[in-house]
């Protein structure tokens, strides 16, 4: 996997299948066109609570970013976007199955991947892939990538940070491909490496006075 | 006399400097951090943030969406002369917070536990946070506000006097792996480790040790000294850098606080200050003039004290 130099991608979006297919873990990516956010608040709104969704976005947008803003809204009713970082997308898990056939969307960005079995089992049958982004937090970065909002849906019901947010990016990113359409994840085989470390920090190290419930003695295991 | 006013413009300048300009003690901290780094992914993820904080500067706009819990720390110097009490004092950090909130912007994190319902300026119930601490002979008002996050990261666990220094590398390992994987505490961190006090001040002291002392400094104890530089090599030596990557940046810098605690525990505590270690300090001075700093320089010799007089202090 340690490759020489970290391959750099830009993809126009909407995704094509070709072009998702070719992403590699580990590269570099970029995105030109339509994004859209959405997590739990916008998930339930739609998948338990049965609001139709406010756009077309398998003709607008196949890109979910887990993703709050620093927005606030101008005295023009236009919209002030700062920082823009994303969240941790393994809460999310629930989800997505659902999510993927409703809006056929084919990539999600978000924070720290999604265990290697959402992506042998939701996101490969549906020829999507996961990037995270960087950091974590390039606020900044991100934010000077949003060129300007589309439209914003479900703001006052679920506030700024919970709301559908519709960006129109340019040269946005970095984003690093954690799966690709065989269910690969770069941050898994990356934890295998790590892992292979981990008894050997712990030699030597009398045993703890006291053990608690809930404990694992397997610390190759993820909280997630 | 410190005027009110000049109270919440400060607490509103900090709010806004501490979103958007990495301190220059974590900034060389990262740097140095990088130049050790020898895995290609890790590496990539800090140049790319050492990136975002020269845009974050450029653009005046926040380093990280997410404004974590926003708080402050405030220290009172015993000849310190303010209008509107600290009442007053606790409306004027209220209203800094929802101004800034709206003008910077900073996201609108806080809501209800239970009903998630929100302000949507980071103010509520207990939120912002505002700790006090107070310093004999001196007639300023330092305030600090901290921007951290706080789903991932932090830990607590009751120690026994038998664990020893086992029991405190155990756990830092634990806590380090545990929410290093995949990055959720976006290391590399200032770490912070609380040992002792009672529970809940032995939390206090971990995040105040990880968000109040600067990179590179030590603890005036030499002996917990040693302990700071052991343990954060201990950190380091994981074999995992920014984002969980393989590396070896996992430890910007580790600070240890202790308080005397309970003759049969020993309760220690981890806090992680993450890639954007947001904080920003003012000290408003008697004579009016404002200035702004990114050490809070929290941990005085009085702050840390173990005696029950203190020579300079009113001692009743």
């Amino acid at each position: 996997m340690a490759k020489e130099m970290l391959n750099e991608v830009r993809l126009d979006l909407p995704a094509t299948p070709a072009s998702i297919a070719k992403l590699e873990l580990g590269s570099i990516v970029y995105l030109n066109g339509i994004v859209y956010t959405a997590r739990e608040g916008v998930y339930d709104t739609i998948l338990t609570h049965g609001a139709e969704l406010p756009i077309d976005l398998a003709n607008i947008s196949n890109v979910n970013f887990h993703c709050s803003p620093a927005a606030a809204r101008t005295d023009d009713g236009g919209y002030h976007i700062g920082g823009v970082t994303a969240t941790a997308s393994f809460r999310f898990s629930k989800y997505l199955e659902r999510w993927l056939d409703l809006t056929k969307t084919k990539i999600i960005i978000g924070k720290g991947g999604m265990p290697v079995e959402d992506y042998k089992n939701i996101f490969v049958p549906r020829g999507a892939v996961y990037l995270t982004t960087v950091g974590y937090g390039t606020g900044a970065l991100l934010g000077r990538g949003v060129q300007g909002v589309e439209a914003v849906y479900w703001l006052d019901e679920l506030g700024i940070a919970q709301a559908m947010w519709v960006f129109r990016v340019k040269d946005f990113g970095p984003f690093l491909v954690d799966s690709d359409l065989q269910g690969n994840s770069l941050f898994a085989q990356q934890g295998e490496l790590i892992n292979k470390n981990i008894e050997s920090l712990y030699a030597g190290l009398k045993a703890p006075a006291l053990h608690r419930y809930g404990e694992t003695g397997n610390r190759k295991k993820e909280l997630m | 006399m410190i005027t009110n006013a000049s109270i919440e413009n400060a607490s509103y300048e900090i709010m806004r400097q501490a979103a958007i300009d990495i301190p220059d003690d974590y900034l060389n901290g990262i740097k140095s951090v990088a130049a050790k780094e020898s895995e290609q992914l890790s590496g990539f993820v800090i140049k790319t943030m050492i990136k975002n904080y020269a845009v974050a500067t450029e653009d005046r706009r926040p380093m990280c969406a997410d404004t974590g819990l926003p708080r402050y720390y405030v220290k009172v110097g015993d000849d310190a002369h303010f209008e509107g009490g600290f009442t007053g004092i606790e409306r004027a950090l209220r209203s800094a917070t929802a101004r800034a909130t709206l003008d910077v912007p900073l996201r609108p994190n806080r809501v209800h536990p239970l009903w998630r319902t929100e302000n949507n300026n980071n103010v509520g119930i207990n939120a912002p946070e505002v700790e006090w601490s107070f310093e004999p002979e001196a007639d300023w008002i330092d305030i600090t506000t901290v921007h951290k996050g706080g789903l991932f990261g932090t830990d607590y666990r009751m120690l026994f006097p038998g664990d020893g220094i086992d029991g405190i590398k155990r756990f830092l390992l634990d806590t380090l792996i545990a929410f290093g994987k995949r990055g959720l505490c976006c290391q590399p961190a200032i770490v912070g480790v609380g040992l002792g006090g009672s529970k809940d001040t032995c939390m206090q002291l971990g995040k105040q040790a990880a968000c109040l002392r600067v990179v590179g400094d030590r603890n005036p104890d030499p002996k917990i000294a040693e302990i700071e530089l052991e343990l954060k090599d201990l950190g380091n030596r994981i074999g995992m850098g920014a984002m969980g990557f393989v590396g070896s940046s996992m430890v910007v810098d580790l600070h240890i606080e202790v308080g005397h605690t309970h003759t049969g525990g020993m309760p220690m505590s981890v806090h992680t200050f993450c890639l954007s270690s947001r904080r920003a300090t003012a000290r408003l001075q008697a004579d009016g003039n404002i200035e702004y700093r990114t050490d809070p320089k929290w941990f005085t010799p009085y702050h840390r004290r173990e005696t029950i007089v203190w020579e300079g202090a009113k001692n009743g």
